[in-house]
């Protein structure tokens, strides 16, 4: 059986494990890792409830090895909160009812922080199309277009009054 | 879903992977993004028994013009197409195209080369590189060669490239003045492939007549193929809207689709001609014509 070992940083702590060749990232970070807050939903590249962050890009945790991210820096939803305070875009989601049964908003707030990181101030149209990738089937987009533009909103404010 | 057994390196230089295939033989497969390698692995429809990861070889990555030509790295991912100044200016065919491949999430993985080489009738960059008359760069053990684009796809899934060979580069010859392109596609639902898709590029003389036509097909056939008898049609012809109607008429004999859940073969046909008129008339309206 071929394995290799391999470090990868997820949510800030670095990890040493022996994985298998085809073990894929979304079952390291799940089965492994313990982290069961990105989820699995169709297992066929298309709905994006698996979403992290490579190296700050969001991918699809099931189309990708653990192998492949060997020295790779992975964010989950696990790694948004600081302290128990919420990120914006956390709060965003909660503010604005940007969820139904939740399956997706891990997936989406994943998408959604890297867009804000490349485009602090995104329209209503970048917003839609950077989620294009994240599938939802209960809420019909409108509030989770809303979440997105609190946390840009909130992310603008002069940083000493943010997480307060 | 998980993927059958097999055994997987990185290497860290194109001359070590390609030692890789050479030792491994048909057993080896080549990883670039591996958005469409991986869910073909996952459900079993493929196995392999060594893969060969591009993804940590330095110097694959990159779109620069240089010599005539648009060099493009057969490891560039889409999402770099997507955002590239370059691009968008001067390969608007090109934007078009990245723009409808799946979504945003997987085009951060996929990358350009590997939409070639994995040679899906269906994908999107095969039908632009022919309208764009790209050239291939290969790399194998006994060094570089260049494939022409219409040599380069043999059937469904197979291409010119010999297994111990990875595509490393595509090269575009840069287009003269008043050139433009347009990549239209019709799909069931976002980010789906294509029922059809068609791209076009022409360039127009000093008069605004249609020096060369080159329209590139998407899953109508086998192969990506070109729309030869509307290229040839268009040549020296004004841009009116009825030469434009003959060439989309043209362009779809030049379509043999089979019948399957997304359309007939009839329907899909007529979708080439419209889609062909369309894209014409686009990529004319992006060369300064009218």
């Amino acid at each position: 059986m071929a394995t290799h070992e391999i470090t990868v940083t997820v949510n800030g702590t670095p990890h040493r494990a022996e994985v298998e060749s085809r073990l894929l990232l979304v079952h390291f970070i799940r089965d492994e890792l313990r982290l069961t807050g990105t989820h699995i939903g169709c297992d066929t590249t298309h709905c994006g409830a698996c979403t992290v962050l490579l190296d700050g890009e969001p991918v699809k945790s099931c189309t990708l090895l653990a192998v492949q991210a060997d020295g790779g820096s992975i964010t989950t939803v696990e790694g948004l909160a600081r302290d128990g305070t919420l990120h914006p875009i956390q709060e965003g989601f909660w503010q604005e009812h940007g969820l139904q049964c939740g399956y997706c908003t891990p997936g989406m707030m994943m998408t959604s922080h890297a867009l804000l990181q490349r485009n602090p101030q995104p329209s209503e149209e970048e917003i839609r199309r950077a989620i294009s990738g994240n599938l939802c089937r209960c809420t019909g987009y409108v509030n989770i277009v809303k979440a997105v533009q609190y946390a840009a909103e909130k992310m603008a404010q002069p940083v000493t009054t943010q997480g307060l | 879903m998980i993927p059958a057994r097999f055994d997987y390196e990185a290497p860290a230089t194109l001359d070590e992977a390609i030692g890789l295939l050479q030792r491994h033989g048909d057993q080896a497969k080549v990883l670039s993004g591996g958005q469409s390698l991986l869910p073909l692995l996952k459900l079993r429809l493929s196995s392999v028994g060594m893969l060969v990861d591009l993804g940590h070889i330095p110097g694959l990555s990159y779109i620069e013009e240089e010599g005539g030509f648009l060099r493009i790295g057969g490891a560039t991912r889409e999402c770099e197409l997507e955002r590239s100044e370059l691009i968008r200016t001067r390969y608007p065919l090109l934007t078009d195209t990245t723009l409808v491949i799946a979504d945003p999430l997987v085009r951060n993985r996929a990358t350009v080369g590997g939409n070639l080489a994995h040679a899906d009738p269906a994908n999107d960059h095969p039908a632009t590189m022919l309208a764009l008359g790209a050239e291939i760069v290969a790399r194998g053990p006994k060094g570089k060669r260049t494939i022409p684009i219409d040599q380069f796809f043999r059937g469904p899934f197979e291409t010119a490239l010999e297994p111990d060979e990875i595509l490393i580069e595509i090269r575009i010859p840069t287009p003269p003045a008043r050139s433009g392109g347009s990549y239209l596609k019709l799909e069931r639902k976002v980010g789906d492939y294509a029922t059809v898709a068609v791209a076009a590029q022409v360039m127009l003389d000093a008069g605004g007549s249609i020096q060369a036509a080159r329209i590139g097909l998407t899953s109508v056939a086998e192969t990506p193929v070109r729309a030869e008898k509307a290229e040839a049609f268009l040549r020296g012809k004004r841009t009116a809207a009825n030469i434009l109607a003959e060439a989309g008429r043209l362009a779809a004999e030049a379509a043999s689709p089979t019948a399957d859940w997304k359309g007939s073969v009839e329907y899909k046909r007529d979708m080439v001609r419209v889609l062909t008129t369309r894209a014409l008339a686009k990529a004319i309206e992006r060369a300064g014509g009218k």
